[in-house]
């Protein structure tokens, strides 16, 4: 009988592990060459500070509301565990903590993941599918050094001003969460909060919110960047951005958060 | 000015441009025909770089365009103007900003006023004076392509690459763009490779037409003698052409 089975190359991976290391490995070349092309003239400030305008003003509205909804949630859940363990007077402290060291860096960066990544997203990828990328290379323009270095520069700097600003209203909120209900002025509630916060609180929490900043503009440029198949390439890379930055964002953040106890404990 | 040599490109088993050669002398309106998919816009796009032959040469005012470092690119980019099929305009910008932004990356040497003045000057030249102010998507198919002309020839670059500057445009509009390229042509003395499908385009800009099929070059001569051939392949692609 005639043997008809092929012999079949050896696949040494699956597809979707194989298009995975594909994706990380061109996610690393692509975010490397913001630290290659940044310090390389010309400067384009004026873009910059374009994106750093309009990334801040489309994303001040959701973190504001979500800001001062953070800190009523987590005084208002916390209290009834915290009153059980006669623990009521330390809920300034546990608002202004839980917020400047984690709460607020993660949720507001996961917020402008979402509403930064996809619009980088879809923009630079519509550039790409409609050859405005290519039209700006042709005219002897870095298309790189011009909107992917910018944007990324752009969300580096904007988030870390975001998370404090985010900071604040959580701590506000908190505020009128205890004062409703335990009666606490303002003062007091300041004067308690800042007794427990010290600066080794706000370094890391900070700190990392330029990691993140990065991450989101990174991300949503390398998809965009790198769209094909027309207008679903568009839809793709937007949808595609904000899932990959939010996870990176978590994940780098469970990184980050075991370097700074390791670093801090010392 | 420009001389392509043994190009060879392909994507993945696709073979697109097989070992052609080619020469563009100084002045020349050479127009690129072709079915869809033949290469003809793949060949533009090797001429600049913005896809890398697999093999072949090409040479840009003696310049080997694959082989210069990036600033050396850049500075031969900047003598070479291309228009894109969809035109490519900047859609965050406006009409004006759009026509400034080479201007101000690679005519550094330019005031202010000289720029404002030399981007009236290019929008009287497209006959289009009174949409400086606005967004792309507010202009029409046939303004688009008059304004990416106008972008193209802003910094008067000595090669105009076009790719398929009459694609969806109705007969009137064709004829005028195209009068258009001839006239810009005539007075700024410019080389030009176009690709188009357009015969009405190629009468009115044409020195010379070059066949594109299955990845080689199928005829190579003047516009006349093509449109009288008794080439198959030629006879049938022209004879639809002109049936449409």
């Amino acid at each position: 009988m005639k043997n008809n089975t092929k012999e079949k190359k050896p696949i040494p991976f699956s597809p979707t592990v194989t298009s995975f290391f594909e994706i990380v490995a061109g996610l690393t070349i692509f975010s490397l060459g913001f630290f290659k092309e940044v310090f390389s003239p010309p400067y384009e400030f004026a873009e910059i500070k374009k994106h750093i305008d309009e990334l801040g003003i489309k994303t001040l509205p959701i973190v504001t509301v979500t800001g001062f909804i953070i800190g009523l949630v987590l005084a208002m859940q916390s209290q009834p565990v915290m009153s059980r363990f006669g623990a009521e007077s330390f809920l300034p402290s546990m608002v202004a903590l839980s917020v400047v060291r984690e709460l607020g860096p993660v949720l507001t960066a996961l917020i402008f993941a979402g509403r930064v990544s996809s619009g980088i997203g879809a923009e630079l990828s519509s550039m790409r599918v409609t050859e405005q990328i290519d039209a700006m290379e042709v005219s002897a323009v870095h298309p790189y050094r011009y909107l992917v270095v910018t944007r990324i520069l752009a969300c580096t700097l904007i988030l870390p001003i975001l998370t404090l600003y985010v900071n604040f209203l959580a701590i506000i909120g908190g505020f009128i969460a205890i004062s409703l209900s335990q009666g606490i002025t303002f003062h007091q509630y300041i004067d308690a909060v800042f007794r427990s916060l010290q600066f080794s609180d706000l370094i890391p929490g900070l700190a990392k919110t330029f990691v993140f900043g990065f991450i989101v503009g990174a991300v949503g440029a390398y998809k965009g960047y790198n769209a094909t198949n027309g207008t679903v390439g568009v839809g793709r890379a937007s949808t595609s951005a904000v899932v990959m930055a939010s996870l990176l964002i978590l994940i780098t953040d469970m990184v980050l958060v075991k370097i700074t106890v390791i670093i801090w404990s010392q | 000015m420009v001389k392509v040599s043994n190009l060879t490109k392909s994507f993945g088993d696709n073979l697109v441009l097989d070992d052609i050669s080619l020469d563009v002398k100084t002045g020349e309106n050479a127009v690129v025909f072709g079915r869809s998919g033949t290469g003809k816009s793949v060949l533009l796009k090797c001429i600049v770089k913005l896809l890398i032959p697999d093999a072949g040469e090409i040479l840009v005012d003696g310049k080997n365009v694959h082989s210069l470092k990036e600033k050396d690119l850049n500075e031969l980019r900047k003598e070479i103007g291309f228009l894109f099929q969809g035109s490519a305009l900047y859609d965050s910008m406006s009409v004006k900003e759009n026509l400034e932004f080479p201007l101000i990356r690679n005519k550094k040497e330019m005031s202010s006023e000289e720029r404002d003045e030399k981007i009236k000057q290019v929008l009287k030249a497209v006959d289009l004076e009174n949409v400086i102010d606005k967004m792309p998507d507010e202009l029409s198919g046939g303004m688009k392509k008059r304004i990416g002309l106008a972008r193209t020839i802003i910094t008067e670059p000595k090669l105009i690459l076009y790719d398929e500057p009459t694609t969806g445009l109705d007969p009137i509009t064709v004829k005028e763009i195209s009068e258009l390229i001839k006239e810009l042509q005539k007075d700024l003395n410019v080389t030009s490779i176009i690709v188009t499908h357009d015969l009405l385009c190629a009468q009115i800009i044409s020195d010379r037409a070059i066949v594109l099929n299955e990845g080689k070059i199928i005829y190579d001569g003047g516009l006349e003698n093509l449109t009288k051939s008794d080439d198959k392949f030629l006879k049938d692609f022209f004879t639809n052409e002109y049936s449409r």
